[in-house]
């Protein structure tokens, strides 16, 4: 696209040397910026900086909130299969407590007018997240039966030190996408995953690979939506 | 099998029948000669089979204190038929393994239908939940770390999100260790014979976590072996708005108080200790008003060197399936403070509803579980005929009503008294 670009890190910044979050961004603005794009652990931390920046900010990913530009290649993958996003049905399974991914799409798919369903083991279901306009299943047959997408989520290993689930073994045999419980889904749905995926634990590795999967197209779909953002940030930067 | 019981009076009839059995089921009328046995109970007194929802059996592990075969076995001269046995094993029941194995020795012994609590934590310690789904899958009815209760709060949330997904009750003795370090009742009596205690508000302040854990969560939560007067005020007030708590008291909890320790007779020592008269009177009312669900025996084998002790060193509790249904009637039927339908509930289909069980049927087709009880004639209780293979028991030399007739299981009998 014709940009330069440079990265910053935690580790190789002065962040870790004490700085704050919001000299680190304004030092970084100060260099003539057009576009801050933030990863960051900490829910809100884009929304925290960007009123006083003069470069616009990209969130993407903000710890547990949200992951815009993953929905939004998200719903590009799925927009180029469904004619329409008017009463499809999407399935979304595993961590949705710590899920950023989630989030972003339940507010973009409402949007477009998709029925959202939710599933994992109750010790990562938010409180109230059927208020954002999603429905919570019972299990995770009955959130992908019938669905159009299903979407699997990565559980981290390490939340088995929180008690959030007891071992791998269990997680795989009652909350992974089984090739069984993809049946349930329409003949055409598909498969998707924010990435990176635990093999043999969220999903089989046959259900990775098998037909209904569209991973891979949905990293390429991520450049071309990431692409599009930044181009049409700097058209609206240049206007003014 | 064909099994005939005549001039049976069943519990919750005036008059007597006969009960005909057949390939281990309720069965309607055949004739005698049909019959493989025909028993005359003349008269006597047919329950459903009872449903223990807390013992301890040992094994694996404890296999000097009592097995799984004998101890079914003194279940069944209970006149249990189903019985669920608490975790703490050595190696803990945490694991599908250990179910398995439980599974396999009680199909065996064939004296009791064993539903096992799996360990709500791995290692019954506390911080990590155990693989429920997987133990569901090998035989358990519910979680429970029993006498190692979940002190971090955070867990215990975890825990019955957990124990949810599987639609398993969370079963939890109430105890707070860090108010609890004494070995009875803390009051009067522990004072004058200088015996560190153990405070009600040990359990309370447990309870009050767990209902408002289970109100805020909407999962239902059951409260173990309850022994006090507030914990009973507060499951009742609980159960009054909606909260999904239940809550089962043993034998010991209104028939004995702490003043039983004063000789320091280890036979009197278990978690939660004897209590108060006061407290005594509170479960009492509590049984009679509803708030409490079960009576379980919480029957706790151990070896006479592990209670002919010093009361302090000795281990906690006492067996409980030989004596349970007799105390039940005695102290609580013949007293006239509850009915012999609502004894049963207490001791069948309450506890089999909260875990739901399914026992406790006496129709055609139903598992042909029962039990029969002489109810007119005083007995008195004696520790050596007991079918356990520990002794630990308070009751020795007891006057009491409701002896133990016949047992049958699945149309089996599995204790009869050759009259
Ligand atoms: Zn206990």
């Amino acid at each position: 696209m014709g940009s330069a670009s440079a990265n910053i890190s935690t580790s190789g910044s002065s962040v870790n040397k004490g700085e704050s979050l919001l000299d680190t961004a304004r030092t970084i603005d100060m260099m003539g910026t057009d576009i801050i794009i933030m990863r960051h652990n900490q829910s809100g931390a884009p929304h925290f900086i960007a009123p006083y920046l003069k470069a616009s900010v990209v969130n993407a990913g903000d710890g547990m909130n949200e992951h815009p530009t993953q929905a939004l290649l998200d719903m590009l993958t799925m927009y180029e299969r469904f004619d329409t996003f008017e009463g499809k049905n999407i399935a979304i399974c595993g961590d949705i407590y710590h899920s950023r991914v989630v989030r972003s799409n339940a507010i973009g798919l409402k949007k477009l007018g998709a029925n959202v369903s939710v599933y994992g083991p109750k010790t990562m279901m938010p409180i109230g997240i059927e208020n954002m306009g999603v429905r919570i299943a019972d299990s995770v047959a009955d959130c992908i039966k019938d669905a159009d997408a299903v979407m699997g989520l990565r559980v981290q290993l390490e939340r088995q030190q929180k008690s959030l689930f007891p071992s791998i073994a269990e997680y795989a045999k009652f909350y992974a996408i089984t090739p069984e419980m993809l049946a349930l889904a329409k003949p055409d749905a598909f498969l998707m995953h924010p990435g990176p995926c635990n093999h043999g634990v969220e999903l089989p590795t046959a259900v990775y690979d098998c037909d209904q999967s569209v991973i891979n197209e949905q990293v390429t779909n991520g450049v071309a939506v990431r692409m599009a953002v930044l181009y049409l940030l700097m058209a609206r930067r240049n206007q003014l | 099998m064909k099994l005939i019981l005549k001039n049976a009076k069943k519990f919750n009839e005036d008059k007597t029948s006969n009960i005909y059995i057949a390939d281990g089921k309720f069965a309607a009328e055949f004739a005698e000669d049909q019959a493989d046995r025909v028993i005359d109970l003349k008269g006597a007194c047919v329950t459903p089979g009872l449903v223990d929802m807390h013992c301890h059996l040992r094994e694996p592990g404890g296999e000097y204190k009592e097995t799984i075969k004998t101890g079914t076995a003194s279940a069944a001269k209970g006149g249990y038929t189903s019985i669920c046995p608490m975790p703490n094993t050595n190696p803990v029941a945490d694991n599908a393994a250990v179910i398995s194995g439980i599974m396999k020795k009680a199909k065996e012994a064939d004296n009791c239908r064993v539903y096992p609590i799996g360990a709500a934590t791995k290692g019954i310690d506390g911080e990590l939940i155990s693989e429920m789904g997987l133990m569901k899958e090998a035989g358990i009815v519910a979680v429970s770390d029993d006498g190692h209760p979940i002190k971090n709060a955070g867990i215990m949330r975890k825990v019955m999100e957990y124990a949810s997904d599987f639609d398993l009750p969370v079963l939890n003795h109430c105890e707070d260790k860090s108010l609890s370090e004494g070995a009875m009742n803390e009051g009067t009596v522990s004072t004058t014979i200088g015996i560190r205690g153990i405070p009600t508000a040990a359990e309370d302040i447990m309870i009050a976590r767990d209902i408002i854990l289970s109100e805020y969560l909407n999962i239902p939560v059951h409260i173990c072996h309850v022994s006090t007067k507030g914990g009973v005020r507060m499951i009742r007030d609980a159960k009054a708005r909606g909260v999904k708590v239940t809550c089962e008291t043993c034998p010991h909890y209104f028939t004995l108080t702490d003043d039983c320790c004063e000789t320091y007779d280890t036979n009197f020592k278990m978690h939660p200790p004897l209590r108060t008269e006061e407290h005594k009177q509170a479960i009492i009312e509590g049984i009679k008003d509803g708030t409490i669900d079960a009576i379980a025996t919480d029957n706790a084998p151990h070896h006479a060197d592990e209670k002919v002790c010093e009361f302090s060193v000795a281990l906690n509790g006492i067996l409980g399936f030989e004596t349970a249904f007799a105390l039940g009637y005695t102290y609580l039927v013949k007293t006239g403070e509850i009915s012999m339908a609502k004894l049963i509930d207490l001791m069948c289909y309450g506890p089999s509803n909260i875990l739901k069980l399914g026992r406790g049927g006496m129709n055609i087709g139903d598992d042909a579980d029962l039990a029969v009880f002489d109810l007119e004639n005083e007995f008195t209780f004696d520790k050596e005929k007991m079918l356990s293979k520990s002794r630990n028991t308070p009751y020795d030399g007891w006057k009491l009503y409701g002896e133990t007739l016949l047992t049958v299981m699945g149309g089996k009998v599995t204790y009869e008294k050759l009259c």
